[in-house]
């Protein structure tokens, strides 16, 4: 007789909540780039608000995967999954703290007028996004291949990150007055990128899942 | 399927074991490094046992069973009729699921080996006795009752005792077959703490239906099925990353 059914159970639980915090974090780097746009400072409030929800998760996941440690005694790959589970929730809850130290910014920024549209920033959060998406969809769909292709998707936006702080600086160069602001903005592009390596290290780790060994895709 | 050991202390070619017209196991080649422990894993049928108990031959005792292929050790292939069973049973001892003390003393039990192989000088006997007892963590619980019967001892401690009896006759090569499956988890802990320290001295192969057991205290793990070796490894990467998706799902639960 074979029991694991509440095993499975916990796993699939396991994988729920980290679909949810996923989902989350898109949803707050989304609004948060928003309300950067508009400087919306409500909005940019009510994000910071949202954030303990995510570490809540979190630590419902670390019990859960501690309870199932200790009542089933994992091996294989249901070790791995559990494993995996602990550290993809840690670098969603950090994508999730990024996203909230892009709504600070905003409210940093209240009062001001934006010194330039922005094109580039929001282009580069569009990609991360897609990232945060496809980082989900090959956990769940446990697609190795989806997890490499995304060591590509970091390397352009990387480009687009250095692209973005070139013309800042050059901004800045330009108009002394544009410094306190774009540096601001110089912060926004660095968190995204770090949203991006956290995307990156969730492939990382559905390739452990699948084949028992650990890639850096993040070189 | 084999698997290269750097230090071989014996090894299995084509090993196959008949029951009458069943093949029980099926063409097995296995090399068990020299001081490690191996743990045979799989699920009840899967020729695990009767594998174990033809490195020593132990199978002659089954009517119908038949072995081919081949079993060396030192540079003997003990397969060979011409055999000594015996002498072979000094050199590979057995260790069963259920402790089998012989209705003796403790003292006798460990001596009653060494006696038949023909030492008879009393100072060597009790030298041979305390050793054994020593070695498996039972000197200290029983020097003061020696010649009590072995049969008042506890599960645990009998089951110590037939590896003390084991290993008083200095053998180079230890099976158990489930050795700690009916003994409760203290005891269980003990057994397994003693084949940590005996494989300083002994190549040790157990066959264990407890995963964890395989896992804490086996340095290579081979998973038998339907009586093929489907997979010998380090135990670690067998509970961490096997190969073989069946491994997987053996150890994980999820048949047997």
């Amino acid at each position: 007789m074979v029991v694991r059914k509440e095993f499975d159970i916990g796993l699939e639980q396991l994988q729920q909540m980290l679909v949810e915090m996923g989902n989350h974090v898109e949803r707050a780097l989304a609004e948060s780039m928003e309300a950067l746009a508009t400087l919306d400072v409500e909005r940019a409030r009510a994000i910071v608000k949202e954030d303990p929800k995510l570490n809540q998760i979190e630590e419902k996941i670390a019990d859960l995967g501690a309870k199932l440690i200790a009542t089933q005694q994992p091996v294989a790959k249901d070790l791995r999954r559990i494993l995996i589970a602990f550290k993809i929730s840690s670098d969603l809850e950090r994508m999730g703290d990024l996203s909230v130290d892009i709504a600070k910014v905003v409210l940093r920024l209240e009062g001001q007028t934006l010194v330039k549209p922005l094109l580039d920033l929001p282009r580069m959060s569009d990609m991360v996004r897609v990232m945060i998406q496809e980082s989900i969809r090959s956990y769940i769909d446990e697609n190795v291949d989806l997890a490499y292709k995304m060591a590509k998707d970091d390397d352009q936006v990387d480009a687009l990150y250095s692209q973005i702080l070139r013309e800042l600086f050059s901004l800045m160069a330009e108009n002394p007055k544009t410094v306190g602001q774009a540096m601001y903005l110089c912060f926004v592009g660095r968190y995204i990128e770090r949203i991006a390596d956290h995307a990156t290290n969730i492939g990382e780790n559905v390739v452990y899942l699948v084949i028992g060994k650990r890639p850096d895709l993040n070189q | 399927m084999s698997t290269v050991a750097t230090r071989a202390a014996f090894y299995t070619k084509d090993l196959s074991v008949y029951y009458g017209e069943k093949q029980a196991v099926k063409k097995i080649g296995m090399e068990f490094p020299d001081r490690e422990v191996v743990a045979l894993i799989g699920p009840s049928g899967c020729g695990k046992s009767t594998f174990l108990r033809s490195l020593n031959r132990m199978n002659d005792l089954i009517p119908g069973a038949r072995i081919e292929g081949e079993v060396w050790i030192n540079d003997q292939n003990i397969c060979d009729p011409r055999t000594d069973v015996v002498q072979l049973r000094q050199q590979i001892g057995m260790v069963w699921q259920r402790p089998n003390p012989f209705h003796k003393s403790i003292y006798e039990n460990i001596a009653f080996g060494a006696r038949y192989h023909g030492i008879k000088d009393k100072k060597a006997l009790d030298a041979i006795v305390e050793q054994a007892l020593r070695k498996t963590a039972l000197w200290d619980e029983v020097k003061d009752r020696l010649n009590q019967s072995a049969l008042a001892l506890s599960g645990g401690q009998q089951q110590r005792l037939c590896i003390a009896r084991s290993v008083a006759v200095r053998p180079s090569i230890l099976l158990m077959d489930e050795p700690a499956s009916a003994l409760d988890p203290v005891s269980t802990a003990k057994i397994e703490e003693l084949i940590a320290e005996l494989k300083k001295e002994y190549t040790i192969v157990i066959v264990t239906h407890n995963m964890h057991q395989a896992a804490r205290v086996s340095d290579r793990t081979a998973f038998f099925f339907l009586g093929d070796l489907v997979e010998y490894d380090d135990t670690r990467t067998i509970f961490t990353n096997p190969s073989r998706k069946s491994t997987d799902d053996y150890i994980s639960g999820r048949f047997g």
